[in-house]
Parts: C-alpha cells; structure tokens; sequence
C-alpha cells in the first residue's frame, strides 16, 4: 500500500500552500541531499507538468531548496530558502522540462559539490508523501522517510545473501528490499529500507561482504 | 490491516469499537509504538490546527493579495447579524477558510489529507465543538476517524489535485470530516460511512483549477463548501439517510473520473478558472508575464 500510516494523512505540519508541491518538494530535497550525505554546492532541477506549470506559484522552488538544505516540511526558514541557498554558497538552476513523464508531480535533480554528484528522481504522490523512483540511472522505489542503505554491488550469486546474513546477526529488520541491474553480470543496486538507522560498525562489515563496491545510507 | 470501508466498518462493527479505535490500534502495529505516543503525536498536529485558526482570526493575507480577510469578515457577520445557514455551519466554514488563508499566506498548518484542502476537517471540528462539548481526547480521536477514511481514499485512489482533481482533495477532506462529525456526535460507524459517501458523491468531478497555479483561488472557498457539505451530509446520516452506491464504489467512481480529466484540469493551472479572462489577467498582474 502507498499510505501506510494516519499521519501522512492527518499530516505533515508544514509551511503552506501546497503539500505536493511544497512539502513533498522539500522532502523530494532533502532525500537527494541525504543521498549525497552532504550539503550540495550546486543543483540542476527539473521540473515536469504539474510542478513544472505551477512551481513559481506554489513555492516548490524554495522548497526544493529548502530540502537540499536540510530543511523539514515545518521549517520556518523554507520560503526565504532560496536566498538563504545563495547565502551558503549552492547554486541552484531549475529548468522547465516539457518531457512526458509517468507522474505529474515529478523532478529530477541532479545536485553535487567538487568531488562528487548524483542523479535523483523523485515523485510527490499527495498529502506531502514522496517516492524516490530513481537513482544515478536505477530504477527504484524508496519512501525516503525511513533509513536505508544502498549498496552498489557486482551482479553475483552470493552477493545479497552475505548482505542479508550480515543484517540479520545485527537484528536489523528490512521493511522493503529491491534489487536492480544494469545488466546480467554488471554494476547492480540494492536497496534496502530498514526501520532503525544503521551503526557505521554494520557497514564497515556490510563492505566486506562479498561482492561488495560501495555502500552509502540514508538516516531518517 | 483494512483496505477498503467495508473492511473499516466491519472490523469496528465486530469489535463493538470506534472507527478511530481501529485506526489507532492499525497505528499502534505499524509504528510498533504505544497508545500514548500516537495520541501525542495526533495532539501536537491538534495544536497546530488550532493555532492556524487562532492567527486566521486575527486576519491574514497572502502575498499576492489574493487571500485573506475573509474568515474575520464572517466572523463579524455571524456577530451582528443572524446567519440564514445557522452558526454552527458559517462557523465552520470560517474556520476552514482561515486554516486556508494561513496556508495561503505561507503559515503553518496541518495537511488534511492535502494543504489545499488543510481547513475541512480542523474548521467542522472547531466549529461542531461548541455544541457537542467533546472532550480533547474525542477532539483527538475526530482526526483519527478523518484519517482512518481518508487512508482508505489515498491507497485506493488519489489525495492530490495533480492526480485526481479537487475532488480528491476537497472531495476526500469533506467527506473525511463528514465521518468523523457522526462519530463524535454519537453515530454509528455505518452512519460515518454513509455521511463520507454522501460528501463525496457531492463532489464528483470538481476540478482543479487554481489561478496562476496558486493555492488561493478557489481553493479557500472550496474548503468552504467542503466544510458546509460535510456538516449536512453528517447531519443526513445521522437522521438516518443512507448512500444507495456504497463508500467503497463511491472512491472508485471518484478515482476513474479523475483518471478521465485532462491535464489542464489537475493542478496545472491551465483550465477551468484559472482559464478565464480575469483568471488570465491576474495571472499576469502576479507574475508579470503574459499567458
């Protein structure tokens, strides 16, 4: 189910106006920005149908730019995000895209610093909710409320299990897991929704594990 | 877990509880956490409705000048005047169009289910407060029965204008609020369910169609006929009314005609009112841009 809790019915708190175009906005942000794990120095959005028609009216530019700073739905500071973005020192560049595209709420955004960048594609579903439905070129499905961690990997038999043996001696619970390639025997992604956030201890572990290339989580 | 309202009524029905008590115990699982914790959680987003009311009777407006004032300007009437729609109903719909002047004007509020549509359940339950004298745990479990329908319409069909139309947004926010009015007035799950069906009906195929994109017009007014809507529809069920199509097919009605709008009727700002020669002109006025 794509609701599964009252309070993203009854809920979020947030600055106004619009819990698709603002709050999810935000949180459409604020999930690349954890994906990166650090504050971007430079952002390239794009927006398309709905946000891309109606963004300047419902403030999903500042929200967006709230998000990549780390700003909550309920954060007071987000409609002056955009000058506060510039403040910091992140540049930030949004571009209509007419592109048909499966959800009407839906942004790229591609955002990174000196060193390294990503590619993210988000969804704002309604009431403020979110799904992240790309990464770097996999497709994925991923709340971005809940931690996870996302480990690029070799296409090998074995690979999952000693991912999968690893969290369950830490007691870790999954609560949602994908598994995506780009082709059989290449780079693959795996992505695993958990509901506690993970010691750095279980990652170093989860490194060594076979198969294993990168891994980067995602706190909540 | 319940998925549609049959389940929700049946399982409330079974179980000789409220429909808010199904929803807390389904939180309670999900969250693994316990009574007190949801409770207080639920409170803090009363607070923030409560508040939002609070500053929009102290007057706000928007940035664009759009929005605003319209709350306090009832209020005054309801004060000298006798309202021909009742107190209770004009007290409401003031309470629900503040929540949204807030938002408009970029204050806090609570979401419910969306922003647009933010003032339907918090200005009923503000305004049938002063007649049922509920206690702050039956105002808290108001939004707990606003939440347990509001959960079936999202998993079943949209809450977002941008999918579905206003009518997902105010469509699902009235109705919500018309389930969680029986309740607290003493009906039945049943009645909830008939009073939700019977708001919804009512706003099959509305639109959505903000001028220049922006959540001002007519989103504030539609969260007053939203709020109006729930208190009659409430009020019908109570009496004993019932739907003849049930809940259930009423959310799929409501899901295929969304499916059936155009793009230029869901949240882009393109059709509808937002189509017109003023809708165009302030368009114009507000970002300086022809359209």
């Amino acid at each position: 189910m794509k609701y599964n809790s009252v309070f993203d019915i009854i809920g979020p708190v947030m600055i106004g106006p619009s819990s698709s175009h603002t709050a999810g906005a935000a949180r459409i942000g604020l999930a690349a920005r954890n994906f990166l794990g650090k504050e971007p120095k430079w952002a390239r959005i794009h927006l398309y149908e709905s946000f891309a028609k109606t963004y300047k009216g419902h403030g999903t530019d500042f929200a967006l730019a709230g998000g990549l700073l780390g700003f909550e739905t309920d954060d007071p500071r987000m409609s002056k995000a955009l000058d506060i973005a510039k403040e910091r020192g992140l540049e930030i560049e949004f571009v209509e895209d007419s592109a048909k595209v499966d959800h009407p709420n839906t942004a790229r955004l591609m955002i990174g610093n000196e060193d390294e960048n990503i590619e993210l594609v988000g969804i704002s579903i309604g009431g403020g909710k979110v799904e992240i439905t790309e990464l770097n070129g996999f497709e994925l499905r991923l709340s971005g409320t809940h931690p996870a961690i996302l480990i690029m990997h070799n296409d090998r038999f074995g690979a999952i299990a000693s991912v999968t043996k690893i969290l369950a001696k830490y007691e870790i619970n999954i609560g949602h897991m994908e598994v995506n390639r780009k082709d059989v025997g290449k780079e693959a992604l795996m992505v695993i929704e958990v509901d506690q956030n993970v010691d750095d201890a279980v990652l170093k572990e989860l490194e060594n594990a076979d198969h294993i290339i990168q891994i980067s989580k995602i706190v909540s | 877990m319940f998925r549609t309202v049959a389940e929700l009524v049946e399982i409330a029905e079974k179980e000789n509880i409220l429909i808010s008590e199904v929803m807390i115990r389904q939180e309670m699982d999900v969250k693994n956490c316990t009574r007190d914790e949801v409770f207080a959680d639920m409170e803090k987003n009363l607070e923030v409705m409560e508040q939002a009311i609070e500053d929009s009777l102290e007057g706000v407006e928007s940035v664009t000048g759009l929005t605003g004032g319209d709350a306090v300007r009832i209020q005054t009437y309801m004060k000298e005047q006798t309202p021909l729609s009742g107190n209770l109903l004009l007290d409401a719909v003031s309470k629900a169009m503040g929540t949204n002047e807030v938002n408009a004007a970029m204050g806090t509020i609570c979401a419910t289910p969306t922003a647009g549509s933010a003032g339907c359940v918090p200005g009923t339950l503000f305004a049938v407060k002063n007649q049922l004298n509920p206690t702050r745990e039956q105002m808290i479990r108001y939004l707990f029965t606003a939440g347990a329908f509001g959960f079936v319409v999202a998993n079943n069909a949209f809450i977002s204008g941008a999918a579905g139309g206003c009518q997902a947004e105010v469509g699902s926010a009235g109705a919500m609020a018309s389930a969680a009015i029986v309740e607290m007035a003493g009906g039945t799950p049943q009645q909830s369910a008939d009073a939700f069906a019977i708001t919804l009906k009512n706003m099959l195929g509305l639109v959505c169609d903000p001028v220049a994109g922006l959540v001002e017009v007519p989103c504030v007014k539609r969260n007053a006929a939203g709020s109006s809507l729930a208190i009659v529809s409430a009020d019908m069920a109570l009496a004993g009314v019932t739907s003849r199509i049930p809940c259930d097919e009423v959310i799929g009605a409501m899901y295929r005609i969304g499916k059936q709008m155009p793009s230029s009727l869901r949240e882009t700002g393109e059709g509808g009112l937002a189509d017109t020669p003023t809708g165009r002109l302030l368009k114009e006025k507000i970002f300086g841009m022809s359209v």
